[in-house]
């Protein structure tokens, strides 16, 4: 067997590094490192997460570049995948700054994967109170700081006009705040042809928006420490109600084939091909649309209430943080602070209205994370467009900003993400009781939310 | 081989044990050895690197708490009991197994009947060989998307095609009903791989066997069941197994079409295979130990399923034309 020794041994050492390998392991706190600002930072930065391609990140990035010439900017373009990230942090190849959405802020943090940056804020003098509140609420875990809040995006109803004037449909009937009347002109607005949907009157865009709905009857899903309340009985009335709308108009699954036909990015989309009477859709949406008119598009909006009258909406958004085992924290605090600060936007607002002039359309508004930015820009560049439509709908979006809510951040964030999404899914498939299915939610993301209050 | 030779004296006392000296090899064998083992160790070394160290790394972490930021931490059998304390993994399996028992019969089915038309086809083989085998290189996630429009309910292709002989379709992407039959035909779009190995299986097949079985007066469904199909069985038998343990790892379509960027809000929980929840609990809930004990749970079951197909199997298979 001697001649057999040395593969055997160099077999075992394969083994016993690939048995090694992703095991991790490493105590390292990770990251941390001095920044100041007063420091300059230098070598490479490495990003992830930020796709980068329009005029408004460009110019963003640029600015950067500009302020810090020393840096060498790697991005990684290409959404956020939780994978790629997970498997990059923990293989000690973590990159130095990350573009995630907020709601994800609260579980990468309580496991560790991203680091707080209060000395980050404080070393480099980021004034956090430029950032609307409701953003830093996102990105706040147990009194630490985790991320810098970007972008912003709030809920108005969007309205085909046309829709509305052939089923002889008062804009003000566009409500949500009466229940029942709601669903009278949801009934209004809906046609069918063989059995199946035609034109869905108004669309609740379940399962996504079950926390908008749950916000409009007054139920908060996520308590303030991050304690799932799934199964509040606001909740289930919430839930019950956004169903009863879904099977007024076909049932779930007529009315979900249906709506995957619709080509949303297109010029020729739900509204212009009159499949869509009304949907609570976010602000970025407006600038998708602007293309539409040509195709004979007739917008209309009215913002999205409680059942009280009063604005609300759910809030998103993205914000930038730094992973454990970040290795350029000086560029990646900078590179936060610069892209997030209210001079930055302003060379983004004057890079879209560039484009906005080129084009010859119009501008819809720059919606970010900094309240100073967003009202200077608006008071600058904000113009009537010339479609009393499409300027009610970005006054809608505007108001809604300063009342817009996120669900609290929870270390279990993730998992009861996925608990709600799975009960109202099964709500809707008629497999469950939105009671019963709220219940089961609530009793996993609870035992979720144990566990990881516990580590 | 090395030999140990036990000597016995004469007067039946045993003697001291005396180990046999290997014969001596000639340089030329020992230079063949090395290069054996220089031809074989980049399989030799990818296995262990990819295959046998994940496998003993990930039964490692099955017993542990890793949220892949932190050490492990050994939370010995928790991991196992919280399988079967969670509903969603006997409900993952259950969809897994539904969709493998109408994927697997359907899929032999199809492929065979692709083949036997194949058979049939004469000089413009070739063509469709390449044309049946083309979908095994298309990416998962592109045919993901693909069977996403032409399985819409409304306005797909596939029930215009029903609807022109008065058949209405069902919503096979949204209806809970009907989801994992989808699935299971999205994944016949991937069975070239079946065809290719049936197809050589049939080529086999001694033409004079058919010839006699004329002679003797035997229609085709007899020479089919009597003939065909007992001398491509081993071929049959291969495929099966093959595709039953694909089937138990189904994935990639069932992600695109259910669980991806565009699609996870809308996801029901009757399109949740025990894979996509497996790949949920690593990568979207952190529990890569509780993950690591799915996987090792469904190895252990595709080892139960695979040895039960060779007992049964064996039986019907004919090897040569002998069982």
């Amino acid at each position: 067997m001697k001649h057999l020794r040395l593969p055997v041994v160099l077999a075992a050492s394969a083994l016993v590094l690939t048995s090694c390998a992703g095991v991790g392991g490493k105590e390292d706190e990770g990251g941390g490192g001095e920044s100041s600002a007063g420091s300059t930072p230098s070598g490479t930065l490495n990003v992830m997460g930020f796709s980068g391609e329009d005029e408004v990140a460009q110019s963003r990035i640029a600015a950067f570049k500009a302020a810090y010439p020393g840096v060498t900017v790697k991005n990684n373009k290409g959404d956020f995948d939780p994978q790629q990230f997970l498997t990059a942090v923990s293989s000690g190849n973590a990159p130095d700054v990350v573009y995630m959405a907020r709601n994800l802020i609260g579980t990468y943090a309580a496991k560790g994967a991203i680091q707080p940056l209060d000395d980050c804020i404080k070393n480099n003098e980021i004034d956090t109170g430029q950032y609307r509140e409701a953003a830093m609420n996102e990105v706040k875990l147990k009194d630490k700081t985790y991320g810098i809040p970007e972008f912003y995006t709030v809920t108005a109803n969007l309205i085909n006009a046309k829709a509305l004037k052939s089923a002889g449909v008062q804009v003000s009937d566009i409500q949500t705040t009466d229940w029942d009347k709601l669903e009278q002109t949801a009934k209004k607005l809906y046609k069918a042809k063989n059995g199946r949907p035609a034109r869905i009157g108004y669309d609740p865009r379940m399962p996504d928006f079950f926390p908008l709905w749950a916000m409009n009857n007054g139920a908060e899903l996520v308590k303030p420490g991050g304690e799932p309340n799934l199964n509040d009985p606001k909740a289930v009335e919430a839930l019950t109600f956004a169903i009863k709308l879904v099977q007024d108009q076909g049932g779930w699954s007529n009315f979900k084939t249906f709506r995957d036909t619709f080509d949303i990015f297109g010029e020729k989309n739900q509204f212009t091909q009159d499949q869509l009477g009304v949907m609570p859709i976010e602000n970025w949406y407006v600038n998708v649309l602007r293309d539409a008119r040509k195709n004979g598009l007739e917008l209309a909006s009215t913002p999205f209430t409680d059942r009280q009258g009063q604005q609300i909406s759910t809030l998103g958004g993205s914000a930038w943080v730094v992973p454990k085992g970040a290795k350029n924290f000086d560029a990646a605090c900078k590179w936060a602070k610069t892209l997030t600060s209210v001079e930055t936007w302003h060379k983004a607002a004057e890079a879209r209205m560039q484009t906005v002039a080129k084009d010859k359309s119009f501008f819809t508004g720059l919606f970010t994370g900094n309240k100073v930015a967003d009202e200077e820009i608006k008071t600058k560049y904000l113009k009537p467009t010339g479609d009393a439509g499409f300027d009610q709908a970005i006054e809608n979006y505007y108001s809604a900003l300063d009342k817009a809510k996120s669900l609290n951040p929870s270390a279990a964030g993730a998992e009861i993400e996925a608990a709600w999404k799975n009960a109202v899914g099964k709500a809707l498939g008629g497999t469950a009781t939105p009671q019963a299915a709220l219940d089961q939610a609530q009793t996993e993301a609870k035992a979720a939310f144990d566990k990881a209050s516990q580590g | 081989m090395t030999a140990t030779v036990e000597q016995v004296a004469t007067d039946g006392q045993a003697e001291p044990v005396r180990r046999g000296r290997r014969p001596q090899r000639s340089p030329l064998a020992r230079q063949e050895d090395r290069a054996g083992w220089m031809f074989v160790a980049p399989w030799v070394i990818g296995f262990l690197v990819f295959t046998a160290g994940p496998m003993i790394a990930s039964l490692v972490l099955s017993f542990t708490d890793y949220q892949m930021i932190q050490a492990p931490q050994s939370v010995g059998l928790d991991n196992y009991r919280e399988l079967f304390n969670d509903p969603r993994v006997l409900k993952s399996l259950s969809n897994t197994f539904v969709y493998a028992a109408m994927f697997v019969p359907l899929g032999t089915i199809f492929a065979l009947v692709l083949a036997m038309m194949l058979m049939r086809v004469g000089k413009a083989g070739g063509f469709f060989r390449t044309a049946f085998y083309l979908p095994e290189m298309t990416p998962a996630v592109a045919a993901g998307a693909m069977f996403l429009l032409l399985l819409n309910g409304q306005q797909g292709l596939v029930n215009k095609v029903l609807g022109w002989v008065g058949i209405n379709g069902p919503n096979w992407t949204t209806d809970p009903n009907w989801l994992k039959p989808s699935l299971a035909m999205v994944s016949l779009w991937t069975l070239g791989g079946t065809v290719v190995i049936y197809l050589a299986a049939l080529n086999g097949v001694p033409k004079q066997l058919y010839e006699a079985a004329d002679l003797d007066g035997a229609g085709p469904l007899t020479k089919f069941f009597r003939i065909t199909v007992p001398m491509i069985s081993g071929a049959l038998f291969f495929t099966v197994i093959t595709n039953t343990i694909a089937a138990m790892q189904m994935f990639d379509q069932a992600y695109t079409m259910f669980y991806g960027p565009q699609q996870k809000a809308s996801a029901s929980e009757e399109s949740l295979v025990y894979m996509v929840y497996l790949f949920q609990n690593a990568f979207q809930f952190f529990k890569m130990g509780f993950a690591s004990a799915m996987a090792w749970l469904l190895f252990v079951i595709i080892l139960l399923i695979t040895f039960l197909q060779f007992r049964i199997g064996n039986r019907y298979v004919y090897y040569h034309g002998e069982r």
